[in-house]
């Protein structure tokens, strides 16, 4: 696959508030790339740098071999899909869709076979000659991508289109966008706040913060391995231990002797406050008494009543459950661990009802592979609002990706904890 | 708890005054008698006897060819207004402008015709029709301007930027999406500019010249000189006119209010 799109080191400030600063990035034909983050991260600029609403103050933008950084909106092949459709409320559906064609001043024949060729992939037929204001949120919306497609872009830029639709008709639309995608393949640049979105649509999500990009990946690769505690936050749940890394580990001698032992660098040694030292997997370069943070995600934890056999890198703490919310498909426990409270998800494999299930205030085992945490440097307290959602919220968008980020308050009154002088 | 009957009553008060003049006249311009004082009999007289006199007719053709162009105009002119109002609003020379708009409003009109001759007479143009029309864009600009800048305030401009995302130039932009969105607004303005400029007396007044009588100055020297019943006839028909276009123009802003 070639690029389509490229953005050379792009910036543009708005008085003192760097809204894009020095982002380069670049999309593939046909690929779903989808600029996620919070609002005010820069990428509704980059969208509009790009659809030639805003001019960079420095760098370019090449779309399909061509820089079109000075080219006035309607030269460039790009076509928006706006947050509020901004469909021509004085024009029929069928008109707002051959708008594009007929300022191209294209035959009218050819514009009437293109018009019904996209009322039919919409499945809109009979209600052509309706206007606007006589049809609900999701026909608009695929009315708006009808009157885009039409023009074939190079890049179909979508602009957080399912935020003014309610939940379930978000989830239809979800799914459309999906196969519209897969049908036309055309590529698609997607901005959206919505993590659940971005992670089911995308071939590539580039999570953005602060105008800059934070990480560009697979969603797998932003949920498995975030870089940074934002990216960790920011995409799904997780927990968040505030430790000092203890140096390298050191392996089990097979012989049990008194010979030197050597040293695992794969993996590392972590201090976290008053809990037993943990170990996680050397993901990047980590000096020995850095302060770094552990993030493991709440499902990859396993609780039990019983301590769990002993496995080579299996990190095991002892806590108290503090809550339990049945869901269903799956259970959440909140465990008290020292100072921590930290988020269990438990998938339910098999028949529930043979079993005793864990409760309230019961004294349990978590385990977790070294290989499953990650080692983070601290966050911006800016993103502190960020990890502190409250689960419900954003729960609500996915179901099978459990999102929403949690660490509980306790982890920042944890901070003066952890700070053990390493000796 | 009772309800105090005052408001009704000073209502019906306030209506009487208003109205009852008006409905006076209307009657009367039925009334065969020559005096307003005495019923004789129920006729269109005064109206079929309008229809002869040469000279109100030229007079109602001076107001219209006055009016037309003038609203024409100022619709033009307002709508620009308008739009520099919004586009760059919050600057200095925004708010003077804004100001200088809005200024025709308050001003005595009285004022307005005096400054005007005046200003007419040293540039030595001579006082004629064009005068006149030029009098009645300064004030009928600012109610163009007001009601369209309402309408600009709830605006979408996104649509604007759809139709040039769509490949539409500026030019196609404001002719396809912006001139006919609006339309409601700029119309709505127009009417309320026109029936302004038809009635209007005092500026008129002070810039006509020979020749260039409007219909409010002819009433006004046929009160003087001529036959009140004629008048009568003829002030029927320009407030039938001009509730018409009020109507109009109310209609075409809620209905505009509507479509946003």
């Amino acid at each position: 696959m070639s690029e389509i799109l490229e953005f050379v080191d792009v910036s543009k400030h708005y008085g003192a508030i760097k809204a894009v600063d020095h982002v380069s990035l670049s999309v593939k034909q046909g690929e779903f790339f989808s600029l996620l983050g919070p609002s005010g991260c820069g990428k509704t600029t980059l969208l509009r740098i790009l659809a030639g609403f805003e001019q960079p103050d420095t760098g370019r933008v090449i779309l399909g071999g061509q820089d079109v950084t000075d080219l006035p909106p309607y030269e460039r092949k790009v076509n928006t899909i706006f947050q509020s459709y901004a469909l021509f409320p004085h024009l029929s559906l069928w008109e707002n869709i051959a708008f594009g064609l007929k300022v191209a001043k294209r035959p009218k024949k050819e514009i009437k076979e293109e018009v019904d060729k996209m009322l039919a992939l919409i499945q809109m037929e009979d209600q052509a000659w309706k206007k606007p204001d006589q049809i609900s949120g999701g026909q608009k919306q695929r009315v708006a991508i009808a009157r885009a497609l039409i023009n074939k872009p190079r890049v179909l830029l979508l602009d957080e289109p399912l935020a003014a639709l309610d939940l379930k008709l978000r989830q239809r639309m979800l799914i459309e966008l999906d196969l519209f995608h897969d049908e036309v393949g055309i590529t698609f640049l997607y901005v959206t706040h919505d993590q659940g979105e971005a992670m089911s649509l995308s071939d590539r999500i580039a999570v953005m913060s602060h105008g800059s990009i934070e990480q560009l990946g697979t969603p797998a690769e932003i949920y498995e391995a975030p870089r940074t505690s934002f990216v960790a936050a920011f995409i799904g749940d997780t927990n968040f231990f505030d430790g000092i890394v203890a140096g390298p580990l050191q392996k089990h001698s097979p012989f049990g002797g008194t010979r030197p032992v050597p040293v695992d660098k794969e993996y590392s040694r972590l201090i976290i406050g008053d809990l037993p030292d943990l170990e996680c997997y050397n993901d990047k370069q980590i000096k020995e008494g850095e302060r770094i943070f552990l993030s493991v995600r709440p499902e990859k934890l396993r609780i039990s009543r019983e301590p769990p056999k002993t496995a080579p890198h299996l990190n095991v703490i002892e806590g108290t459950v503090e809550d339990v919310i049945y869901l269903g498909a799956q259970t959440k426990y909140w465990v008290k661990v020292g100072a921590y409270r930290i988020s269990v998800i438990q998938q339910h494999s098999r028949f529930l009802l043979d079993e005793i299930p864990i409760k309230w205030q019961e004294h349990v085992w978590l385990s977790w592979h070294a290989d499953d945490g990650f080692m983070l440097e601290k966050y911006d307290e800016q993103d502190e609002n960020l990890i502190l959602t409250p689960p419900e919220e954003v729960g609500e968008t996915m179901e099978d990706v459990p999102i929403a980020v949690a660490a509980s308050e306790e982890e920042y009154r944890g901070d003066s904890a952890a700070e053990v002088p390493v000796s | 708890m009772k309800h105090s009957r005052l408001p009704a009553i000073v209502t019906w008060l306030v209506m009487g005054f208003f109205y009852l003049p008006i409905l006076v006249l209307v009657a009367n311009s039925f009334n065969s008698s020559r005096y307003g004082g005495q019923w004789e009999s129920t006729s269109l007289k005064w109206y079929i006897r309008l229809m002869g006199e040469r000279d109100i007719w030229q007079a109602l053709r001076n107001t219209l060819a006055v009016a037309v162009s003038a609203t024409l105009a100022s619709m033009v002119l307002g709508t620009s207004a308008a739009f520099a109002l919004h586009r760059f609003v919050g600057s200095r020379l925004q708010k003077l402008h804004y100001g200088l708009i809005y200024m025709p409003l308050v001003i005595p009109e009285i004022l307005m015709g005096l400054s005007l001759q005046l200003f007419f007479v040293s540039l030595n143009v001579e006082l004629s029709l064009v005068t006149i029309g030029i009098a009645h864009v300064t004030f009928c600009l600012s109610f163009v301007t007001m009601t369209v800048l309402a309408r600009l305030q709830d605006f979408d401009f996104s649509i604007v930027e759809a139709a040039q995302d769509l490949g539409a130039g500026w030019w196609t932009s404001l002719w396809r999406i912006l001139i006919p969105m609006l339309a409601p607004g700029i119309l709505a303005g127009g009417l309320l500019a026109f029936t302004l400029s038809i009635d209007d007396f005092v500026i008129s007044f002070f810039v006509a010249g020979l020749g260039s009588t409007t219909l409010p100055i002819k009433i006004y020297s046929m009160i003087k000189y001529g036959s009140p019943p004629l008048i009568n006839a003829l002030s029927t028909i320009l407030l039938t006119v001009t509730f018409v276009c009020v109507l109009g123009s109310h209609y075409l802003s809620n209905k505009g209010q509507k479509a946003a």
